[in-house]
């Protein structure tokens, strides 16, 4: 029971958003755009109002069985779901990857999460991959240059990357510029950073360092947490730079939309 | 070597505030990141993945026969005319290094660099016996002379600027100063020459144990291991039994691998195949020939779902590649091995009670098992390591507590909501930017944003709401 990318195409279903307790308390409006880039495809999308958390945290810190008992309420939240979208690749990995290490040897939940693990999907990879929609024929309405800083686990367990890029090269007015460093981590980590706060600190400083030295004036994200530490770190270094998720950018393009 | 691995946040912290290692670390590991990921990707990315899968698999069939192949690897040896000793434990290896140099009556011992020696901690008991012991290795050279230890895999300074290595040749060997690294490498081996010359005895590791022609492979740049391993009358290799592989093949599957993991190099600048002391009739080579496979922990990792630790062939890159250890250097895990395999393989030689902050020195960002040339799962071993500390209560209280409320807030809909709520009172007109208690190291080192004045599920209902209404209004008119 592992993630396995070849997940039955999710074309003509409804979608069931997993916001993220992140996003749903932090940053709402990044899940709006979400909708309105789905519904504008005319995608119909719900919400199970019983949603709360992955269980990442938890799991993360070792704590399986909280981890667990959190997960289970995921899989009863989402239980008439066809499919499931979420706009961050670490909470798409923590479901894809580790809930068929929760669910293993257990009888009662094994099938339902082996279901759920078979229909979610990261935001940008359920466009690109499990739609195969690579344009949105969106235009920003100010021309403006980004960079992609390249989200740990949707990058390296979920292989995501260049489904964003895709998506935003092909958006009106954006440019697309290097981030040295795009590839190495921003130093979040959920509670190694403030467990380990020094490190976690020295690495966003490299981050915040390399940020500044980019052409973009924006630089782009799939998961709420990084954007979080990294503007964080931008905001007390007094930069005038930004970091903002992937979603909100493409659904301001659509309401400039003009292609 | 003494473990100081408990210590980690502060030894971390202290790292972090040195400029010096900050610049040294920095520099080293991305030079040799970039170089590894050039060297791993020609001709092709595909071609470098297809070298890692191969190595992997070697290593991984190996480490399946391994009882096998030790005894196979043990009977060819003592067929090449090598003694071949076992020992369970730092003491034995001492033991027995000992007793061999006082049977060869052995006052001056070159050694080439190997990690297991640290981990036994061998030259203080070498010493201890009376014996003087080098360091041909320049990097371990430099930590000799320095009193310190080897804080990287492959480069033992990595830690130490130019400045500061010329500042102790200086210092300890009264060399001329100078700033040319062409001209401090020649002084140091000016220096160690006559050692050669003049060892009784070489110590040497092992990259490789080659079980099926009974071999001890040694890969090195510098020259210094064929100096050590030919010139004295004897030579003792101490390897840990997780370095047997089968083949010949196998073996040259993994050397693919290994320089351009560690260095970005296609090959080594010399490659050692040692099949035992000389013959009648040969030039050179010693007149006893050594091996002494050390355990010291390792087969109790066997035993476990850890096994795939001892794949590791020791190349470096995760190292290299870790942002952690590229913040904190090597010293502040507090043992021989740091970085991302030493957090895992620390615990679990040393007890997990004595580094149990390892295996939280981690974002689980995965670079390490991306590159690393053997594909070992490090992110999946530091998951199964932090939840073995939950398990054995080696956990802080006040997260055990946090942690459960926080399950009880998330696996009910209404006090998640009611959870959420309170949170966002709490940041935007509580504590501000300035977190109490175990949250402090957030806002010590970044903003925290405001919570939404709304969450989603409010928006949400609301949105539904409208909805509602508007369509009723239509059915309506
Ligand atoms: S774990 Fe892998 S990358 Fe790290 S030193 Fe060992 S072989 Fe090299």
């Amino acid at each position: 029971m592992a993630h396995d990318s070849k997940r039955p195409s999710p074309k003509g279903k409804k979608v069931s958003l997993f916001v993220t307790c992140m996003i749903d308390m932090m940053y709402p409006e990044t899940g709006m755009s979400v909708v309105n880039i789905l519904e504008h495809l005319g995608i119909e999308v719900d919400f199970p109002m019983a949603q709360t958390c992955c269980g990442q945290p938890a799991y993360n810190s070792g704590y399986r069985s909280e981890s667990k008992q959190v997960a289970i309420q995921f899989l009863k939240a989402f239980k008439d779901s066809e499919v499931i979208v979420t706009p961050s690749g670490s909470c798409a990995a923590m479901v894809l990857h580790e809930y068929p290490v929760l669910f293993e040897d257990d009888p009662q939940w094994k099938a339902e999460a082996e279901r759920i693990v078979s229909i979610t999907w990261e935001f940008t990879e359920f466009l690109v991959d499990g739609l195969g929609i690579t344009d949105l024929k969106a235009r920003l309405p100010q021309p403006t240059t980004f960079a992609f800083h390249d989200s740990c686990h949707g990058m390296r367990l979920l292989g995501l990357g260049q489904a964003a890029r895709t998506l935003l090269g092909n958006v009106e007015n954006a440019t697309i510029a290097e981030l040295n460093e795009h590839e190495v981590c921003c130093g979040f980590g959920g509670l190694f950073s403030v467990k380990m706060a020094d490190v976690s600190g020295a690495m966003l400083q490299k981050k915040v360092n390399n940020i500044n030295a980019s052409a973009a004036s924006i630089i782009i994200t799939g998961d709420s947490s990084c954007l979080t530490q990294m503007n964080g770190g931008l905001s007390r270094k007094g930069s005038s730079k930004k970091v903002r998720h992937i979603a909100d950018i493409l659904a301001e393009g659509l309401v400039g939309e003009g292609k | 070597m003494k473990v100081e691995s408990q210590n980690f946040i502060p030894a971390a912290q202290i790292a972090i505030r040195n400029p010096n290692i900050q610049e040294a670390v920095t520099t080293g590991t991305r030079n040799s990141y970039v170089k590894r990921n050039l060297a791993m990707s020609t001709p092709t990315l595909e071609h470098g993945e297809a070298m890692r899968q191969q190595a992997a698999e070697a290593k991984r069939r190996a480490l399946r026969n391994l009882p096998d192949l030790l005894e196979k690897a043990e009977a060819n040896m003592k067929a090449n005319g090598i003694t071949v000793e076992w020992a369970q434990s730092s003491q034995e290896v001492c033991r027995l290094v000992v007793e061999i140099a006082k049977k060869h009556n052995v006052h001056l011992v070159a050694k080439s660099k190997s990690m297991v020696t640290e981990e036994v901690a061998l030259n203080d008991v070498l010493e201890a016996e009376g014996m003087e012991v080098i360091e041909t290795d320049l990097g371990e050279f430099i930590v000799q002379i320095g009193k310190t230890h080897p804080s990287h895999l492959l480069a033992p300074i990595i830690h130490m600027t130019k400045p500061e290595i010329r500042d102790l040749m200086v210092k300890e060997l009264g060399m001329t100063p100078t700033d040319d690294a062409g001209e401090m490498t020649k002084f140091a081996q000016a220096h160690l020459r006559h050692y050669f010359l003049e060892a009784d005895m070489g110590i040497s590791g092992g990259n490789f144990i080659l079980a099926e022609t009974g071999s001890i492979c040694l890969v090195t740049n510098e020259g210094n291991g064929r100096m050590c391993t030919t010139l004295p009358r004897v030579h003792i290799a101490i390897v840990g039994i997780e370095k047997v592989v089968e083949t010949v093949k196998d073996y040259a599957t993994l050397t693919q691998v290994l320089p351009r993991s560690g260095t970005g190099q296609v090959m080594t600048v010399y490659t050692h195949m040692i099949n035992g002391p000389r013959q009648p009739g040969e030039s050179d080579g010693p007149e006893h020939v050594y091996v002494i496979l050390v355990d010291n922990g390792r087969t109790n990792i066997y035993d476990t779902d850890y096994a795939e630790a001892l794949a590791c062939i020791r190349c470096g890159a995760c190292q290299n590649a870790c942002p952690v250890y590229r913040s904190t250097g090597g010293h502040a895990y507090g043992w021989v091995y740091a970085g991302p395999i030493g957090a895992i393989v620390t615990p679990l030689l040393v007890g997990m009670e004595n580094a149990s902050p390892l295996p939280q020195a981690s974002s689980l960002c995965g670079a390490c098992k991306q590159v690393c040339p053997v594909n070992i799962d490090i992110p999946r071993m530091l998951l199964d390591l932090r939840h073995d500390l939950v398990e054995r209560g080696e956990t802080s209280k006040i997260w055990d507590i946090g942690i459960k409320f926080w399950a009880i807030g998330n696996k009910s809909p209404r006090l998640f909501q009611i959870g959420g709520a309170m949170a966002r009172f709490g940041r935007n007109h509580v504590l501000k930017n300035n977190f109490p208690g175990p949250l402090g190291g957030w806002t010590d080192y970044r903003d925290f944003p405001n919570f939404a004045p709304k969450s989603f599920h409010q928006l949400w209902k609301e949105r539904q709401a409208a909805k509602n209404t508007n369509n009723g209004g239509a059915n309506n008119g």
